[in-house]
């Protein structure tokens, strides 16, 4: 349970995600998905109820999973006026992670070319491939995405696919609009309206567009 | 932890090197500040007290710029977010933050200073070389960790910019007024050390006290 | 929380050492020779001093266990002292300025070590409540308030040896007064003044604690009768006036 002053943000979210599963989250604007996000990347404090991520406890145990989680979200987490090179390096320092693999993945993503330009020079397609690669840099076995085709065109989509979709084998959470491409590749569902769950388990296209109304 | 420090000041470092924003700001302010106290005051030369007054009161408020803008990127890029996902103790960033504002600080002087002696300082600086230069460093180290504290405080309040120099300025008086009255023999018109053992002390004690409690504290500034 | 229960008779105690205090000053306590009769506003100003000092560093405290224990009831008695604090700290620079005017000519003394280190806390913590204010997250609200309380708590014992030593070069006149040669009638009016001045900001202090205590278990019967889950989050400790309640 999530509070933000008067309003709660989040209020008895129960749900569970195996190890290797994808789960997805609907819901219209301000429903709560960014919030539940957070907080699974420790970035919020959940104000009651429980959060686990892997083996911690939330808050208490956060500091223990954090270099395991990667966390795509609205804001690219870059810094504009170093280069995209500068930016997963400084990244790969924070995270104990080899130099080598900064390389690796900007291959991955397909930016070797521009690794080496300010990020403030590149249009939002290849931005969001960087901040694409740097959630994964760490090779996290969790991934918190937030519209990550956002921005993309469909020859990205594909590439980045092996990284963030369900082939890489990673435990997922996505939040989408999209949502028949979400629930396609989702193995459980959870479908959010204001804070509360309304659909949890399995769901079909019709049932998640009912939380647009 | 030093390792995520070292990390995180390197790359604010990268960035003040291509983007050049607070260093040349601090130095700009400051030799303006002296232009419009030779001009406020009517003086050509200063001496003691005022030379020492004029001198800490333009270098506290030059302190003030670079306190704004100590976490400017992380603010305008999202850049704390990524900071707080990283597995690293979240000292790591005051300690990073710290001592970048102390090497601005120690830049800055190194033009500022200068610029003093030209402009309106009537003794030489040269004169008590070592003792000015341990003022310097035992001032800039409290300037350093208070503006490191207040610019984490300030960082998620409505009219920051206000803000800051509000809290911040109370805050440094007793360095100021230990810096100054440290420094108000050196500049004398026959320079001498004076009481620069007091008042040393004085600046030591107050960077002690603030640079444990900044540490203790920081980390409640950056959780949610 | 039961606040209310020995309010009363600490309300009665305060107005009872009030009274005797200001019997003192005015009928017991000696006419100053060189002062004359405004020097008595000394036995409100230095009393109201120390304890609006004490104030902020035990705001100072509170907060640490606030941050120590994440309770939200230190923070509310860590912001009620401060705010106290702060109120008695203009009080403090205006009973010191009537008296610098009163007694030596100037509104304003700036060799009065105990009211220029005032000047400067005051200056500081008049930041406190525009901090609170500016962040609407009430959880961080309270988190940031504390390390605030407990950063300026520090500072104040620092300010006050760095504008003394500062000043030394002229007599602390107020320091004279009360360091070494108080003849008895001025030391016994002195600490019951002290005391009934403690003795007051505890009770505003309690006062205060109660009402917001109260409003806050309304704001919880109304949000269980509006049928919302039952709350265990923060609420802000405080609103800027006219926020809806």
């Amino acid at each position: 349970m999530r509070r933000y002053g008067e309003r709660l943000a989040l209020d008895g979210v129960t749900v569970a995600v195996e190890a290797g599963q994808t789960l997805g989250v609907f819901g219209s604007n301000g429903a709560g998905k960014t919030t539940l996000l957070r907080v699974l990347a420790t970035l919020l404090r959940p104000h009651a109820g429980t959060a686990r991520v892997l083996d911690a406890d939330l808050p208490g145990d956060a500091w223990k999973v954090r270099g395991r989680i990667g966390y795509l979200g609205h804001e690219a987490l870059l810094y504009r006026d170093l280069t995209a090179r500068e930016n997963l390096v400084f990244q790969s320092r924070l995270f104990g992670v080899e130099r080598a693999r900064v390389d690796e993945v900007l291959e991955q993503v397909g930016m070797q070319r521009r690794a080496d330009e300010p990020v403030r020079n590149l249009s939002r397609g290849m931005l969001q491939r960087v901040a694409t690669a740097r959630a994964v840099l760490h090779d996290p076995p969790v991934l918190l995405l937030d519209e990550p085709r956002a921005n993309l065109d469909p020859k990205a989509a594909e590439l980045l696919e092996p990284l963030i979709g369900r082939a890489s084998g990673r435990t997922r959470v996505l939040v989408t609009h999209d949502v028949e491409g979400g629930l396609s590749e989702s193995d459980i569902a959870l479908g959010l309206r204001r804070g509360r769950q309304e659909i949890a388990g399995s769901a079909t296209v019709d049932q998640l567009r009912e939380l647009y109304r | 932890m030093t390792r995520a420090a070292a990390a995180i000041l390197r790359k604010d470092l990268q960035i003040e090197l291509r983007t050049k924003q607070s260093v040349p700001a601090m130095a700009l302010f400051s030799v303006t500040a002296f232009v419009l106290f030779h001009f406020g005051l009517d003086r050509d030369r200063l001496d003691g007290a005022l030379a020492s007054g004029v001198l800490w009161v333009t270098l506290l408020l030059a302190t003030v710029l670079a306190v704004n803008r100590l976490f400017a990127h992380e603010r305008e890029q999202g850049g704390l977010d990524g900071l707080l996902l990283a597995p690293i103790d979240r000292t790591a960033v005051f300690v990073a933050k710290a001592t970048a504002l102390y090497l601005y600080l120690a830049l800055l002087e190194l033009v500022a200073i200068p610029a003093y002696a030209i402009l309106l300082l009537g003794p030489s600086p040269l004169d008590q070389l070592p003792a000015l230069l341990a003022v310097l460093a035992l001032s800039n180290l409290g300037l350093a960790c208070v503006g490191a504290l207040v610019a984490a405080l300030a960082a998620e309040a409505r009219a920051r910019d206000l803000l800051v120099p509000l809290l911040l300025l109370p805050l440094l008086t007793p360095v100021l007024i230990a810096a100054a009255r440290a420094t108000e023999p050196l500049f004398a018109v026959h320079p001498e050390t004076g009481d620069l053992g007091k008042w040393v002390a004085v600046l030591g004690l107050y960077d002690l006290v603030f640079m444990l409690l900044s540490i203790a504290v920081f980390d409640f500034l950056l959780e949610d | 929380m039961l606040y209310g229960k020995r309010l009363a008779p600490l309300a009665f105690t305060t107005a009872a050492l009030f009274a005797l205090a200001l019997g003192l000053i005015f009928f017991y306590a000696p006419l100053e020779a060189d002062q004359g009769f405004m020097q008595k506003i000394f036995y409100l100003h230095v009393p109201m001093a120390i304890v609006a000092l004490c104030g902020f560093v035990a705001g100072g405290i509170l907060a640490i266990q606030h941050l120590r224990t994440g309770e939200r009831k230190w923070d509310v008695r860590s912001y009620v002292a401060i705010h106290l604090s702060i109120i008695l700290g203009l009080g403090v620079l205006v009973t010191g300025s009537i008296w610098a005017r009163a007694s030596w000519g100037h509104w304003w003394l700036w060799d009065e070590p105990m009211l220029v280190s005032f000047l400067i806390i005051f200056l500081l913590y008049c930041c406190y409540q525009p901090l609170r204010f500016s962040i609407e997250d009430p959880e961080r609200q309270g988190r940031y308030a504390s390390v605030f309380a407990i950063t300026a708590g520090a500072f104040v014992p620092v300010n006050f040896i760095a504008v003394r030593l500062a000043e030394q070069y002229t007599h602390p006149r107020v320091l004279s007064e009360t360091g070494g040669s108080m003849p008895g009638e001025m030391r016994l009016t002195f600490l019951v003044s002290l005391v009934a001045m403690a003795f007051l900001f505890v009770t505003l202090w309690k006062i205060e604690l109660t009402s917001k205590n109260a409003s806050d278990q309304l704001r919880k019967l109304r949000r269980r009768l509006e049928g919302t889950a039952e709350d265990e989050g923060p609420e802000p400790v405080a609103e800027p006036v006219g926020a809806v309640n």
